[in-house]
C-alpha cells in the first residue's frame, strides 16, 4: 500500500541529505551572494506606499500614565504568587542539610527553568561549598545559594543599551511569537521620551494583523512617531524608510518592530538578517534586542541560538516577569551564549519595564 | 544541551536494545534518564516524578511477555504511560444540545489565543458550521483590529464593541446575537492574562459566567516551560478548563508542556496550532504525539500527507523504475516536488522512526533543496537520464550553470547513484534492515 510512497520518501531524502554536509559552507555562501546583489539598492522600487504618521499626543498621555509613586517593586511582583526557594528553606531550617535538602535545591533550580544540567551543577558547586564552609544548618545556607546564584552573572558587564555616538541611534527588536515584543517597545519608547529622546517607531511587522495598529496606540501613548507600510509591505522596506525618515528629523532613537517568527523557520530568519542588512546600508544597528518570555523552557536556548545566528543580538530583553515563571532560561542563555539580560518586563503598564539587576534578581528569587 | 525527548529517548533505548535482561538497578537507571529526559523537554517537576512513578508501577505489576525483550516492555510502558495522560484519541469539541455552542478562549499573555480563535472559526466555518467570533480581549491595544482582519480573512463574522470597556457585556451581547442570527457556534476571545493577577481572573470566570460555555480551552505555548503546571492550576482552580489548545507546536520545542497542561487539568489537547496560516489547526493526536516524544516517529500524519501530495499511480510508477534502476533526475525533480508539497522537509524527516537522531541540522535540509534543484535544472536532457556520463567538464559547467560548486555536484550525482543502485539490490531480495546511505535506514518492514 504505503510502502511505495514511503520508498520514494526515503529516496529522496536520502539524495537530499548529501548535501547536507556542505550545508554551512552553502550557507554563508548564500548570504554573501545575496549581499553583493542587494549591494545596490534601488528603494524606490523596494518602496511601498508609504504612510508615516505623527501622533504628539500630550492630550492621551496624562491619561494612560500610571501614577509613579504607587509602583510594586520587582521583589513584590516576583515574589507574588509563589516563592522560589524561601518555602523550601524555611522547610528545613533549623535541620541540619541532608539529602533532601540538596535535593529541593536542585528541584527549585530546575523548577526556575534554569535547566536540568545547570540546576546539578549550581547544586553540586554548593554542596562543595557548604562543606568547604562547614555549612551545616539550614539557615546559614541562604547566603551560600544567594552569593551562588549571583556568582553566576558577570558583574562587570555593561547592561546599559548602547546609543550612537551621533546620529540616529537604530534598536532592533526580535523574538518569536507572542513574548511581547511590540509592548515592549512601547514601554521603551516611553522611557525614552521621559529621559528627553525624540523616538521614531518602525512597524515593520507586516505580517500580523493589526501589528501596526498596535504600535501606534503605544506611539500615542509615548509621544513617539510612527512609520508604517500596507501590511504584508516588506519589512525591509519599513525599516529603510523608517531610518531615512529618523536621520532626515534628527530623531534620536528609532526603534523597529519586527514579526514574531519560529526560529525554525529559515526564510523568516533571512529576512530578519535582511533587516538589519538594510539598515547598516545607511547607519548602524546599536542593539539587537531579543524578547524572551519568562515563561520560556528550555526552548528559549535554541531560539537565542538561531536568532544570534541570524541577527548578532546584543541583549535579552525577559518579560512577564510578573507571573510565577522565573525566567531562569534567561540566565542559561546569558552564561551559555554570553548574551547579557539588560531589560526586564513586569507588568502589562507602560512603565513596567526596567534595567535588569542581577542582584535584585536573585533577591527577588530568594526573598 | 537541545537535545530534544525523542532524542533523548532514542539514547537510552538504543543502550537498551543493546543489552540483555534487565536488572532492577536497571530499570532504575533507565527511569532515572527518562526523568532527565522528560525535564529537558520542559515537563513540569511534579508531573515528571508523577509520570515516572506511574511508569515504575506499571513495571513492577506487568506480566512478562514472552515476546518482548525488556527494552520493549519498558518502551510499552511509557508509551502507555504516555497515552495514559495524553489520552488515546483525537477529542473534538464538545456537542452543544441547543446552539450556539459557546467556545471560550483563555490563556496568558501571547500564546496565541486571538490567533487561535479565527484558526478555530475557520476550522468550523469548513465543516459547514457557521461560527460568530466575540472579541472580547479590550485590554491589549488592536486586539479588535487583529480579530477583525482576521475574521475578513477567513469570512467569519466577528462581534466587537471598539468603544466597550467591559467584556462581560460585550460576551452576553454576543451570545445573544448568536442566538438570534442563528449561529451554530459562538467563540469567545478573552484577554491574554496571568494566572497570579487575581482582578483579571476573576474577570475571566464573569465572562465566562455570562456566556455558560460547552467548552473552556486553555491555549498555551508549545514552548512553555516549568510554569506550565502552575498556569494550568490557576486556571484550571479559577473556570472549568475543558480542553487545551497547543500552540506554536511547528518550532522545535517538543511534548513538555502538553504532558504538564493535560496532567494537571486532566483534560485533553483538542487542537494544536502548526503554523502561521490560518488553515494551521489541527485536531490533536494524542497517541500520534506519544509515539512521536518516543522516537517511534509520526507515521499515521506522515503516510496521510504523503498520500496527499504524491500521485499514487505516478509513486506506482516511481517504484517499478527504483527497481529497474530506471530512476532518472528529472523523476527524482518530481518526486522532489512532492515531498515539498508534504511541508519543510526537516519536518517530514521529524516523522519518521529514529530520524530524530539524524545529523542533519533541522532546518538546513530545506534550503538545500534549491541548490539540489538548481543543479539538476542545469543538467542537459541527456545528463539527466544518465547521470554516469556527468564527468569533468560537465560537472564545472553544471555547477557554473546553479551558481553551486563542483564538489556539491559530485556529492549530488554520487549520492544519487549509490541510492539507486541500494534500491535495487534491495529489491533483489536481501532482507534486514538495510542501511542508506547519508545514514538513512529504512524502518522495520519497509524493505521493497
Amino acid at each position: 500500500m504505503d510502502t511505495q510512497l514511503l520508498v520514494i520518501i526515503l529516496v529522496v531524502l536520502a539524495v537530499v541529505a548529501s548535501l547536507s554536509g556542505l550545508a554551512l559552507g552553502a550557507r554563508d555562501r548564500r548570504r554573501s551572494s545575496e549581499e553583493q546583489t542587494s549591494a545596490t539598492p534601488d528603494p524606490a522600487q523596494q518602496r511601498g506606499p508609504v504612510a508615516v504618521q505623527e501622533t504628539q499626543a500630550q492630550a492621551t498621555t496624562a491619561a494612560t500614565t500610571p501614577s509613579v509613586g504607587r509602583r510594586p517593586s520587582l521583589r513584590d511582583r516576583l515574589t507574588k504568587s509563589r516563592a522560589f526557594l524561601s518555602d523550601r528553606l524555611s522547610e528545613v531550617l533549623g535541620g541540619g542539610l541532608d539529602d533532601d535538602t540538596w535535593e529541593d535545591i536542585e528541584a527549585a533550580l530546575i523548577q526556575a527553568d534554569i535547566g536540568v544540567e545547570a540546576a546539578r551543577r549550581i547544586t553540586e558547586d554548593l554542596r562543595a561549598k557548604a562543606r568547604e564552609r562547614r555549612i551545616t544548618h539550614a539557615e546559614d545556607l541562604r547566603g551560600l545559594v544567594a552569593e551562588e546564584l549571583v556568582s553566576l552573572f558577570d558583574f562587570e558587564r555593561d547592561r546599559a543599551l548602547a546609543f550612537a555616538p551621533e546620529g540616529v541611534t537604530v534598536w532592533l527588536v526580535v523574538g518569536v511569537n507572542g513574548t511581547g515584543k511590540t509592548t515592549t517597545i512601547g514601554k521603551l519608547a516611553k522611557d525614552l521620551e521621559r529621559r528627553d529622546k525624540s523616538v521614531a517607531l518602525a512597524a515593520a511587522d507586516t505580517f500580523r494583523a493589526a501589528a501596526d495598529e498596535q504600535l501606534a496606540v503605544w506611539a500615542e501613548r509615548s509621544g513617539a512617531h510612527l512609520i508604517k507600510h500596507q501590511p504584508g509591505a516588506d519589512p525591509g522596506a519599513v525599516a529603510y524608510d523608517a531610518f531615512a525618515f529618523a536621520r532626515a528629523r534628527s530623531i534620536d532613537v528609532l526603534v523597529v518592530d519586527t514579526a514574531g517568527r519560529l526560529h525554525t523557520r529559515v526564510p523568516l530568519m533571512d529576512e530578519l538578517g535582511k533587516v538589519r542588512r538594510v539598515i547598516e546600508k545607511e547607519g548602524k544597528v546599536q542593539e539587537v534586542l531579543l524578547v524572551i518570555d519568562a515563561t520560556a523552557g528550555q526552548n528559549g536556548l535554541v531560539q537565542a541560538r538561531e536568532f544570534a545566528a541570524a541577527t548578532g543580538v546584543t541583549g535579552v530583553v525577559l518579560t512577564k516577569l510578573d507571573g510565577s515563571a522565573k525566567g531562569g532560561i534567561a540566565l542559561a542563555i546569558e552564561s551559555t551564549f554570553d548574551i547579557p539580560i539588560k531589560l526586564i518586563g513586569i507588568g502589562e503598564s507602560i512603565d513596567d519595564l526596567e534595567p535588569f539587576d542581577p542582584k535584585t534578581y536573585v533577591d527577588a528569587l530568594l526573598s | 544541551m537541545f537535545d530534544t525527548l525523542s532524542t533523548r529517548l532514542d539514547d537510552i533505548f538504543t543502550r537498551l536494545r543493546s543489552r540483555g535482561r534487565l536488572n532492577e538497578k536497571q530499570v532504575d537507571e533507565v527511569l532515572r534518564e527518562i526523568r532527565v529526559a522528560l525535564l529537558e523537554a520542559d515537563v513540569s517537576l511534579k508531573v515528571v516524578k508523577a509520570f515516572v512513578a506511574d511508569v515504575r508501577a506499571r513495571a513492577e505489576g506487568a506480566e512478562i511477555h514472552k515476546s518482548l525483550t525488556p527494552a520493549q516492555q519498558i518502551i510499552k510502558l511509557v508509551h502507555a504511560a504516555l497515552i495514559g495522560v495524553l489520552g488515546s484519541e483525537a477529542v473534538g469539541l464538545e456537542v452543544a444540545p441547543r446552539p450556539p455552542r459557546v467556545v471560550v478562549m483563555a490563556g496568558l499573555q501571547g500564546s496565541g489565543k486571538t490567533t487561535a480563535a479565527a484558526k478555530l472559526g475557520r476550522y468550523l466555518k469548513g465543516q459547514g458550521r457557521r461560527p460568530l467570533i466575540a472579541a472580547c480581549d479590550l485590554r491589549r491595544p488592536a486586539a479588535i483590529s487583529q480579530l477583525r482582519l482576521l475574521g475578513d480573512q477567513t469570512g467569519v463574522p466577528v462581534h466587537a464593541e471598539l468603544e466597550a470597556t467591559d467584556p462581560v457585556g460585550v460576551a452576553s451581547r454576543a451570545l445573544e446575537l448568536a442566538r438570534t442570527e442563528g449561529f451554530t457556534d459562538l467563540i469567545v476571545d478573552t484577554a491574554g492574562r496571568m494566572h497570579v493577577d487575581s482582578d483579571l481572573m476573576a474577570e475571566l470566570s464573569a465572562v465566562t459566567a455570562a456566556v455558560s460555555p460547552h467548552e473552556t480551552l486553555l491555549v498555551c505555548d508549545a514552548m512553555t516551560g516549568q510554569d506550565a503546571v502552575n498556569v494550568a492550576e490557576s486556571f484550571g482552580a479559577q473556570v472549568d478548563v475543558t480542553g487545551i489548545v497547543l500552540t506554536k507546536l511547528d518550532g522545535d520545542a517538543r511534548g513538555g508542556a502538553a504532558l504538564s497542561m493535560t496532567y494537571v487539568t486532566g483534560r485533553p489537547i483538542k487542537f494544536a496550532g502548526v503554523g502561521e496560516k490560518l488553515t494551521d489547526l489541527e485536531p490533536f493526536h494524542p497517541d500520534r504525539m506519544a509515539s512521536r516524544i518516543l522516537g517511534m516517529g509520526d507515521m499515521l500524519t506522515l503516510i496521510e500527507k504523503a498520500e496527499k501530495a504524491f500521485d499514487q499511480d505516478e509513486a506506482k510508477k516511481m517504484e517499478e523504475k527504483l527497481r529497474k534502476a530506471e530512476f532518472t533526475f528529472d523523476d527524482f525533480l518530481n518526486q522532489m516536488q512532492a515531498l515539498k508539497k508534504m511541508g519543510p522537509v526537516s519536518e517530514v524527516l521529524g516523522m519518521l522512526p529514529g530520524m530524530s537522531k539524524m545529523p542533519i541540522g533541522d532546518a538546513q535540509i530545506d534550503e538545500q533543496l534549491p541548490r539540489i534543484e538548481a543543479i539538476i535544472r542545469s543538467m542537459t536532457r541527456s545528463e539527466r537520464n544518465a547521470p554516469a556520463i556527468i564527468k569533468g567538464s560537465r560537472r564545472a559547467r553544471i555547477a557554473r550553470g546553479s551558481g553551486t560548486t563542483v564538489q556539491e555536484v559530485n556529492k549530488l550525482v554520487k549520492q544519487f547513484d549509490d541510492v539507486r543502485k541500494l534500491v535495487k539490490t534491495m529489491s533483489g531480495g536481501k532482507g534486514g534492515r538495510p542501511k542508506l546511505p547519508g545514514g538513512l535506514k529504512l524502518p522495520p518492514g519497509m524493505g521493497l
